[in-house]
């Protein structure tokens, strides 16, 4: 062995020696697998990563700068532009943040319409991530179906709000206005029928497929001391073995309400996290027929008119309504100065809204925790040592979305 | 709490916990809005959250977020905020250290890994230095740009846009032109130049500017007062003996050719050519 060692002294090359040097390559910024305007530096062996470089921060938009000038309601519709593939989530946290400092109460029907929609976003979300997951690793006809799924539950969020990606729903206090009863039937009929059939489908495709699993089985393997201390949450987190789930640890809403299961991964790889998702799936469906059999008639927003603007009909008729409206719609309201941090189980992981308040009508500070960040920071520990084409497949199960990452 | 807001197990003894752990390296723990916040000392940051980390009892074994504030108008102007979890405990706790533009704060990428790139977040947005972060780059900022854009000094619009030349075949920066001017609307004083003179404090009030003087200001005068001096003043006189009165459009000249603005009556352009100038006469035909 030492011979051969001198015979390949670098120093002297003999002639007919190839000299080998690292690539250093660019995957992105503009690469249909990497989800976004994801630039990752990336350094192969031939074709074995040895090191991994991410640069985000191509779709800043500097939206905690621009809340810090908005007042509490104009600032709600840029949390739909930050994850836009699971928008509702995002509002859910800033609502429920606004809601803590003002100490104000949700009415029941209100809590149930969040969860309900929330659900329905999560399972709106994993359609996307799914789907491109199992496309990036070679399989096209289940990303095809669905997203006929997607296209299904964009047309109830369109005939929840009037908007197919960026809702503008949830308002602090409650919910902007209620649902009408046929949208909730024709959910209903779709979660037993549709749904099922479509989705099954699609996972029957590639659960089981052989191409599937070489292409994730042991793919990125992440131990629970490692989904601690990169801080993973989510899906990242229950693939690698935790049962954490805030939506059951630290209910909020109507989660305590209903009834789920948590489901984990035992290896912690790109296998258990896609299959922790398709799980989800099923329990959102199961949390949603839950919420539309124990769903409560009645108001959909709290009644605190210095908060929740009064009905068109009403400010016809009284005065102090028009000028409650008048309030809302320039000034805002003022929040009691404190500080919140708060974090809610997004589709993606811990998605937390840590706000300052100074007493004003505009946050003084509103900082936004994606869940991308620490997911995605990882990459380099997770790729090492895999082939570049793990990187799609590692990508996929990491359900990356740029809008939230780069803010 | 009423607010449907996550609800984490209770904060009863956490802060007494800390207190005893973490010693004189704690300087102020609060509990507001059923979260609590614990100031420590700087220097001694690592140790005070391994102590967070490893204790039992307190355990916040995940770090969710570090958050920069920046509060201008203090010494020590930057807010380093850390949101820790304990899963095990079900919890949270907020941790806080104070720094200004130069006093560097320690990383704690050696318990968290992934504080590092949310202390480079910090870095980028406020420009508070880490030290023993070994890559403390910008992160979610262009390349080669200057300023840190989160603090309060920072213009909303920035000071350079960026756009395509077609001239130099690539993408160039220019300082910021706006279109129009950024509103903002301050809606803490909506009377300005309103002194307000609370009842029984009459005589401690500043001696008021003679009526007129402060344009917008409200008058000091009552509407009694105003009506009392309306009667020493005699009614104006008319100037004319038979008020100017229009009765028909003869009167007004309506309907009329406006005088002097009529094409015949406008100067000659001489670069212009007239309208008829090309027009075939009548004859050539």
């Amino acid at each position: 062995m030492a011979d051969y060692d001198h015979q390949l002294d670098a120093a002297n090359p003999t002639p007919g020696d190839v000299e080998i040097q690292n690539y250093t390559i660019n995957f992105g910024p503009q690469h249909p697998a990497a989800h976004g305007v994801l630039r990752l530096v990336t350094e192969l062996d031939g074709e074995i990563i040895e090191r991994i470089d991410p640069h985000v921060g191509l779709l800043h938009r500097g939206t905690e700068k621009l809340i810090e000038y908005k007042t509490y309601q104009q600032a709600l519709p840029y949390m739909d532009r930050l994850d836009y593939c699971s928008p509702l989530c995002m509002e859910h946290s800033y609502v429920l943040a606004v809601e803590k400092l003002l100490d104000i109460e949700v009415p029941l029907r209100a809590q149930y319409l969040r969860v309900f929609f929330a659900e329905l976003t999560r399972i709106c979300n994993h359609m996307l991530n799914l789907g491109s997951h199992v496309m990036d690793v070679g399989a096209m006809t289940p990303n095809l179906w669905m997203f006929e799924i997607r296209e299904d539950c964009l047309g109830f969020f369109e005939r929840m709000s009037g908007a197919r990606m960026h809702h503008n729903y949830l308002r602090p206090g409650g919910v902007h206005q209620d649902v009408p009863l046929k949208l909730l039937t024709d959910i209903a009929e779709w979660l037993d029928t549709r749904l099922p059939r479509l989705f099954g489908d699609a996972i029957s495709l590639v659960a089981e497929n052989r191409i599937f699993k070489q292409r994730n089985v042991d793919i990125a393997i992440v131990s629970r001391e490692d989904a601690v201390r990169w801080g993973f949450s989510g899906p990242m987190i229950r693939g690698a073995g935790i049962p954490w789930d805030i939506r059951k640890a630290q209910p909020y809403d109507a989660y305590d309400r209903v009834e789920f299961d948590v489901p984990v991964g035992t290896r912690g790889d790109c296998y258990d996290r896609f299959m922790v998702r398709v799980e989800e799936v099923w329990q959102s469906a199961r949390i949603m027929k839950q919420c539309l059999a124990q769903m409560p008639e009645g108001p959909i927003a709290s009644s605190d008119r210095k908060v929740v603007p009064p009905k068109r009909a009403e400010m016809k008729q009284s005065m102090e309504a028009l000028i409650h409206h008048f309030k809302l719609y320039t000034e805002g309201f003022h929040v009691p100065a404190g500080e919140v941090y708060v974090a809610t189980e997004s589709p993606k992981g811990e998605f937390g809204i840590y706000m300052v308040s100074d007493g004003s009508n505009k946050p003084y500070r509103v900082k936004i925790r994606p869940t991308a960040f620490s997911h995605l920071q990882a990459m380099d520990f997770m790729a090492k040592g895999h082939m570049l084409a793990d990187i799609t497949a590692i990508l996929g199960a990491m359900d990356i979305v740029f809008g939230e990452c780069d803010r | 709490m009423r607010a449907p807001a996550p609800r984490h197990a209770p904060n009863d003894g956490v802060i007494d916990a800390a207190t005893a752990a973490l010693g004189d390296m704690l300087l102020h723990a609060q509990d507001l809005v059923s979260e609590i916040s614990l100031t420590v000392d700087r220097d001694r940051l690592v140790i005070a959250m391994e102590t967070l980390r490893d204790t039992p009892g307190l355990k916040y074994e995940m770090l969710a977020e570090i958050a920069g504030v920046d509060y201008p108008e203090r010494p020590e102007r930057f807010d380093v905020v850390y949101h820790l979890l304990s899963m095990t405990r079900n919890h949270r706790i907020r941790v806080r250290v104070t720094t200004d533009e130069d006093a560097p704060v320690p990383s704690v990428t050696g318990i968290w890994y992934n504080a590092g790139w949310l202390e480079r977040e910090v870095y980028d947005m406020y420009g508070v230095l880490f030290t023993g972060n070994a890559d403390l780059r910008r992160i979610l900022t262009d390349y080669g740009f200057r300023g840190h854009p989160l603090r309060k000094d920072f213009p909303l619009t920035g000071y350079v846009e960026m756009r395509y030349s077609e001239e130099a075949k690539r993408v160039v920066y220019e300082p910021v032109k706006l279109a129009q001017d950024f509103r903002t609307f301050d809606f803490m004083s909506p009377w300005e130049g309103a002194e307000y003179v609370l009842p029984g404090d009459e005589k401690a009030a500043a001696p008021k500017p003679a009526v007129g003087t402060a344009p917008g200001a409200p008058t000091p005068v009552t509407a009694d007062q105003v009506k009392r001096a309306d009667d020493n003043v005699k009614a104006a006189e008319p100037q004319v003996d038979k008020p100017k009165t229009t009765e028909s459009t003869a009167q007004s000249g309506a309907g009329k050719p406006h005088p002097g603005n009529q094409p015949e009556s406008k100067p000659v352009d001489p670069d212009v050519p007239s309208p008829d100038a090309g027009k075939p006469s009548v004859e050539d035909k």
